[in-house]
């Protein structure tokens, strides 16, 4: 195998990573809080068809982007709502927030399947990217990737450097003593749930409007179900989502590169990687109960409620 | 009367709040001075929880007023509180375990707070030489004992410099040297002004430490007096209304033949912040009640899960009862054969929060309920408003749910179901635990007459004083050990306070344990 070679599949596996990285890192943020939102695949899908309808109704792949992270963000607030103020059990309406988001983004995008867009272009960055090898890895990308890279340095520093992040583990550790002493819990929740779905529907944006730019019925095809495990391959920390999410992007191309090298694996079994790659990890982390529950949030997914508080 | 320009720090007048179907406080008024240390006495469920919090914010009254340095204020807020200089050190510590000492005390400090400290860890670290709290600001809070939590919990109000400090039930969960800590910074404390409101309902701290001392009993003041100038019996008295008979003191006993045997017992704890058992042994005989005395999460826990069976483990020969091996049996199979269990936690451990008392009964029986496939709920009625009546449980009927029920209530029921099987190996928690005084005393009772029938009755209690009043024999867990087995005659508290602190661990007493 050559470089050239080497440094093509490290390039693909970012871009394939991408709409990972982004979907965990919202999610990562919402479990943190102690929510666990399972409707991460119908929020992506969503927003993938909200961005491409608007940036093909409009033109403007910026407010193609904007409108996804609104409908993410939006159909997050929904889930919200019953999770944190109805209290609705958190992991049936996250599936049904999935199962309609599912339908409706089928719905929605019925006649526009098949339609296509010039989507964002590469912008190899000046100086950076005439590094050997590692420019042409790193930075001759698309905006959203940068956007990426900004992001998830950002959110190691506002999770671990700042009382914001404080708040937010202290949130999802305990909500009763966060409660008690003065911090909104209900708040923070709403917060990063939203987040959450923004993140989402960003995920989904980049599906449609880059990676492959059009709409396709079911076009995540489960990567919000990978960023769910993701979250916990990463333990919860920031800096391994995005270690991660390259990794199954790496996963989910693998099948093309062996294929390019004339192995004769049937496709099929190949492009089960990704999937396969996401239960042994999940095995393997079940495995260590003991780690697990020491970085786990450990109130996630149950409820709260400060009206109970005797 | 709403008095302005008083010298109090801080005055409660006539604060009510009704929780549906229990009025939790009734018209309380309420005055501390600066630097006082007043004690908030009364049984569980007198409604002293409800009155800190009240005043902590947590809680809002449906009535009544709160007046602070003469003025009267509203607060909504446990922030609001932390403004006015209200600091509360709360009985389940309210901290983050996966966040270090300083990081929990930073959340609780308002941004301006937090700006006029240049360093925080500095600041931790030198309050703590000051006070001789020994905090280690830069540690992770699941590494800390409960003691050190408890000192951390009072550094968070000390930097905050509060000018009232509320400790509810503070030394429950300490050492007897880890107690007298814990005063000598209350004392210095109370020197430099800070107002202290003590809840307690151990009689001889309040006596020892208190200025003044509030009694309340079903949610009324009942009298404010002077400890000084009562003792811990007219104290006691005022509590619980008619005079208890307190600390009789019980006859002691030997047991006969041992029924149950714990050997060289080691296990890892599942649990991240769980304690390993580290080589146990000790003899449970017939006819005695052996006590285990130790500071919260030493290992109690994860002895109890594995004498019941609970824990799932097998520990092969580590475990008999008579001649019978039973570390592979499952928890349904050690009660067949006698052995009855009161875990610490009442609700989903000792009873399905869910269901009602006659089913609770039901779980665990052994009176033959059912005839041919089925249940004879007559007769379980029967029997479980039996029980109710025995001890006084304070519920509806036989038919309320078991979450309805408070603690103290659903304990007696629980104890009272155990002690209904007549087993021959009684392994129980806390017992009475907060239970009143009368109830704890109808348990200690049940307890003793089960034992003179020759059952054989293993008791963990963090109560010390309970202990010495029940067990024939003691000894006490430090960090997964188990101290010497010693008879109660022959000790003294300041031993077994020693021996809950580990002195016995890695000295001849443990290699004599092992003989």
């Amino acid at each position: 195998m050559d470089a050239d070679l080497i440094v093509q599949i490290l390039f693909a596996a970012i871009k394939t990573g991408t709409p990972l990285l982004f979907i965990a890192l919202g999610e990562v943020i919402c479990e943190k809080s102690g929510i666990l939102n399972l409707g991460q695949e119908g929020m992506m899908l969503m927003g993938a068809v909200v961005g491409f309808l608007a940036a093909y109704g409009s033109g403007n792949m910026g407010f193609g982007v904007l409108a996804a992270m609104a409908m993410g963000a939006f159909m997050s607030l929904l889930f919200a709502v019953l999770v944190l103020h109805v209290g609705a059990n958190q992991v049936a309406t996250g599936l049904a927030l999935t199962i309609f988001g599912t339908g409706l983004s089928a719905f929605v995008g019925a006649d526009f399947v098949g339609k296509t867009l010039q989507g964002f272009q590469p912008i190899p960055l000046p100086l950076l990217s005439d590094i050997p090898y590692l420019g042409r890895v790193l930075f001759s990308h698309d905006i959203l990737v940068y956007f990426s890279f900004v992001m998830t340095i950002a959110l190691i520093y506002v999770v671990n450097k700042t009382r914001i992040g404080l708040t937010l583990k202290a949130v999802g550790e305990n909500p009763h003593a966060a409660n008690a002493i003065g911090i909104k819990v209900l708040r923070v929740r709403y917060l990063a749930v939203m987040f959450g779905g923004a993140m989402a529907g960003l995920s989904g944006a980049y599906m449609s409007l880059v990676y492959t730019p059009m709409w396709v019925e079911g076009m995540t095809a489960g990567r919000g179900w990978i960023a769910l495990a993701l979250v916990v391959f990463a333990s919860w920390r920031v800096g391994r989502i995005m270690l991660g999410a390259y990794l199954f992007g790496l996963a989910s191309i693998m099948h093309l590169v062996l294929q390019g090298l004339g192995w004769s694996i049937s496709p099929n079994l190949l492009a089960m990687l990704p999937y396969v790659a996401t239960v042994i990890v999940m095995v393997i982390i079940g495995a260590d109960h003991f780690k697990e529950k020491l970085l786990a949030p450990r109130s996630l997914g149950k409820p709260f409620d400060p009206r109970n508080m005797a | 009367m709403k008095t302005h320009n008083s010298i109090f720090r801080l005055e409660l007048d006539n604060i009510t709040k009704e929780y549906p179907g229990c009025l939790a406080n009734d018209s309380i008024s309420l005055s501390l001075m600066p630097g006082e240390i007043h004690a908030l006495l009364g049984e569980n469920g007198a409604g002293k929880s409800t009155l800190v919090k009240t005043i902590y914010g947590v809680v809002s009254p449906d009535q009544g007023d709160i007046l602070w340095n003469g003025k009267e204020v509203s607060i909504k807020s446990p922030s609001i509180a932390r403004d006015l200089g209200i600091g509360m050190v709360f009985q389940h510590f309210s901290l983050f375990e996966t966040l270090t000492v300083s990081e929990n005390i930073e959340l609780c400090l308002s941004q301006k707070q937090l700006s006029d400290i240049e360093d925080l860890p500095h600041r931790i670290s030198q309050l703590s030489e000051e006070y001789g709290l020994d905090v280690d600001p830069s540690r992770y809070v699941h590494s800390l004992s409960i003691g050190e939590r408890q000192r951390v919990e009072i550094m968070r109000c000390l930097v905050q410099s509060v000018k009232l400090l509320i400790l509810d039930e503070p030394t429950s969960v300490l050492t007897p040297q880890e107690v007298a800590g814990l005063f000598n910074v209350l004392r210095t404390l109370s020197k430099e002004g800070c107002s202290i409101l003590f809840i307690s309902h151990k009689l001889h701290e309040v006596t020892d430490i208190c200025h003044k001392a509030t009694i309340l009993r079903g949610g009324k003041v009942i009298e404010t007096c002077i400890p000084t100038e009562e003792t811990p019996a007219s104290i006691a008295k005022m509590m619980v209304g008619d005079l208890a008979e307190q600390d009789a003191g019980y006859s002691k006993k030997e047991g006969t033949e041992t029924v149950f045997k714990a050997t060289n017992l080691s296990l890892t704890s599942k649990h991240p912040f769980g304690t390993t058992l580290k080589d146990i042994n000790f003899e449970l005989k017939a006819g005695e009640i052996l006590g285990i005395a130790g500071v919260a999460g030493n290992g109690q826990d994860e002895l109890m899960a594995i004498i019941s069976g609970e824990d799932g483990r097998n520990v092969k020969r580590a475990l008999t009862m008579g001649r019978l091996e039973i570390g592979h049996m499952h928890p349904g199979e050690r009660r067949k054969i006698g052995m009855a269990y009161v875990p610490e936690e009442r609700l989903g451990r000792g009873a399905v929060p869910e269901m009602s008392l006659t089913e609770n009964a039901l779980l665990t029986h052994s009176k033959g309920f059912i005839k041919n496939g089925l249940v004879q709920w007559q007769s379980v009625k029967e029997y479980a408003s039996e029980l109710i009546n025995k001890y006084k449980v304070k519920c509806h009927g036989e038919f309320s749910e078991a979450k309805s029920l408070s603690g103290g209530n659903l304990q007696k029921f629980i104890m009272g179901r155990e002690i209904g099987q007549s087993p021959k190996v009684l392994i129980c928690a806390h017992p009475t635990w907060g239970v009143d005084v009368g109830a704890a005393l109808a348990i200690h009772q049940a307890l003793l007459e089960l034992r003179d029938q020759g059952a054989a009755i293993l008791l963990i209690s963090e109560d010390i004083d309970e202990l010495f009043l029940l067990a024939d024999r003691m000894a006490a867990v430090c960090d997964g050990y188990l101290s010497p087995l010693i008879k109660t005659e022959d000790t003294n508290i300041d031993q077994i306070g020693q021996w809950m602190a580990g002195t016995f661990i890695n000295t001849a007493d443990v290699q004599e344990a092992k003989a």
